[in-house]
């Protein structure tokens, strides 16, 4: 079992410290994560969640525009 | 705040980025698969020339995936600020599938990928043989639960709408996971990746034989991708037809629109091409076309599976045809509004605690439920999606689809012929291949999506309802944000894969 992880952890390892054009698409992956996480804190909020206290109000505010009449 | 301009930057902020994302994806489910072929040929035949090959597609498979991956989250984003009623009312249907998604392609990309790419000299070659495998039917599994949540969307079943919570109910897993059209996504959707796939390989291997570079390996490419390619698109071409047969059943307008049909016929001609009168509005009595080649009473055929039997129109559907029982949208609408009052009035009855009234009302909604979302339209015309987009992008679909196969053949017939590299106008029109793979991709979810409008979800919530009460600027801007975002992702994947296909396979 241990050796087993150990080989595991070696291939992790080995294969991220072997890597060439791979550093490079790490560096994209993680810049675009970070922009993603950022765009996503700064510009998408969860607008019920954030705009009503408990799941009573959000069904209430969803029933609201449900029973509106065509507009 | 103008709602309407915010529904409609919130649309064109998730095509944005819908189309974006389907630029990786299609390529990730079909190159994996020829990475698997190539990595199986290796292991049955042992020669080193195969794995030098297999390496140099799973480069290019890597950085696909490595810029594609995470670009559908903000798709996610989108629905909890953008589409927040819609979130709502869909989440006991969306969760189960999303979940095991996102449960999928972690366990798939931290286990499989790590083996498939860092496992060459680590693993044995049975298992490294068997993580490229899974890799490829992971990455298409991955795709099925997206697209049964997208299936529900055009054809929502296996629920129940809770007029308490305001929310659709799962009641029927099996009936949402194997719901037809679900199913029939899947196999579009992945078979045409597929083709896109095919495509890929072949185009840049016939780069290789214009520029005289890596022949032996070209050519072994171009003949597992040719063959892949060939019979993925004739099966598109089957699962195509019965995509088409299943819309006619369940979205007849869509149907109507992806053939500008007005007037519905009995036998119905199929459109083979034209160009769509851009003054014509549903009930006008203008002309459909400009121009048009027909081909008689193929259209029954493909929507009836009979010949000479009667396919609706978008007036008939929008109006009404009471000579054949087709009810329209105009009464329809009629139908939604007493749903609409009738939820209303359950939810009045409920504040105020009279039970009677509550189940009265909530037996009228019953009634009158599948009709609902024609409740929120103000007139018949409401219902018709945007006729020349739809057929424009199903007819170019159509056309490049029926191409694409021709391509392979000759691609096949050719190295068979041993004369491949002398064909600089099979190896350039091969190239050029590689990009209309994805135009005709693109086009298929163009039509899916722009045909269903104005549904969020199919006769029951049009996106004018679906949509968040914001203001405009906030969508309007994010918009340019992902814009720029992806472009600069593109111009990314374009520039690292061009780096590395001018490397070539390395030893």
């Amino acid at each position: 079992m241990g050796r087993r992880l150990g080989r595991i952890t070696a291939l992790y390892r080995d294969g991220f410290r072997e890597m060439r054009l791979g550093r490079r698409l790490w560096k994209v992956i993680l810049i675009k994560l970070v922009v993603i996480y950022l765009l996503g804190r700064c510009f998408f909020p969860d607008y019920l969640r954030v705009n009503f206290a408990s799941d009573k109000a959000r069904a209430d505010s969803v029933l609201a525009a449900l029973t509106r009449p065509a507009r | 705040m103008d709602l309407a301009s915010t529904v409609q930057w919130a649309r064109a902020q998730f095509a944005l980025t819908a189309m974006y994302h389907w630029i990786f994806v299609p390529l990730t489910l079909g190159l994996s698969f020829l990475v698997a072929f190539f990595e199986s040929i290796y292991l049955s035949t042992g020669n080193p020339e195969w794995k030098r090959l297999t390496k140099f597609w799973m480069t290019l498979f890597g950085v696909n995936f490595a810029i594609g991956v995470a670009t559908g989250i903000i798709m996610e984003f989108e629905f909890g600020t953008n589409w927040s009623n819609y979130s709502w009312m869909v989440g006991d249907i969306f969760g189960a599938p999303l979940a095991v998604e996102g449960i999928f392609a972690f366990f798939l990309e931290a286990t499989f990928f790590a083996v498939m790419f860092f496992g060459w000299e680590r693993v044995g070659k049975g298992f490294h043989l068997f993580s490229t495998w899974m890799v490829a039917v992971g990455s298409n599994l991955s795709a099925l639960w997206i697209l049964i949540a997208n299936g529900w969307m055009q054809f929502p079943t296996g629920m129940a709408f809770n007029p308490d919570l305001a929310r659709f109910e799962m009641r029927d897993i099996w009936a949402v996971i194997l719901s037809p059209v679900a199913l029939d996504k899947f196999m579009h959707a992945t078979s045409s990746s597929f083709v896109v796939g095919s495509l890929f390989v072949v185009g840049v291997s016939a780069l290789f034989l214009l520029q005289g570079r890596h022949l032996t390996m070209a050519k072994r490419s171009m003949a597992v991708a040719a063959v892949f390619g060939l019979i993925s698109s004739l099966f598109v071409g089957i699962n195509g037809d019965e995509s088409a047969y299943s819309v006619a059943q369940r979205q007849p307008m869509k149907l109507a629109a992806m053939e500008g049909l007005y007037d519905g016929a009995a036998p119905a001609p199929l459109v083979l091409g034209g160009i769509i009168n851009p003054m014509k509005n549903p009930g006008d009595a203008g002309s459909d076309f400009l121009a048009v080649v027909k081909a008689p009473g193929l259209l029954s055929l493909l929507a009836e599976r009979k010949l000479g039997a009667f396919v609706p129109g978008i007036n008939d559907l929008a109006f009404g045809n009471p000579a054949r029982q087709i009810v329209g949208a105009k009464e329809r609408i009629a139908s939604g509004r007493i749903a609409v009052r009738e939820l209303a009035s359950y939810k009045e009855a409920q504040a105020r605690g009279d039970v009677q009234a509550a189940a009265q009302s909530l037996a009228g909604f019953k009634t009158h439920e599948s009709d609902l979302g024609y409740g929120y339209l103000k007139n018949p015309l409401d219902a018709v999606p945007p006729v020349a987009t739809t057929f424009y992008s199903f007819h170019l679909m159509v056309v490049l689809g029926t191409l694409f196969p021709l391509l392979f053949l000759l691609v096949l017939y050719h190295l068979y012929q041993g004369d491949i590299e002398r064909c600089p106008w099979l190896n350039r029109a091969s190239f050029l291949f590689l990009f209309l793979g994805y135009i005709a991709s693109q086009a298929g979810w163009v039509l899916a999506e722009v045909g269903r409008q104005p549904w969020a979800i199919q006769n029951l919530l049009p996106v004018g309802v679906a949509a968040t009460p914001i203001a405009a600027g906030n969508v309007k801007l994010t918009f340019f944000i992902f814009l720029t975002l992806f472009t600069a992702l593109l111009i990314a994947e374009i520039g690292i894969m061009a780096r590395q296909i001018k490397i070539g396979p390395e030893d």
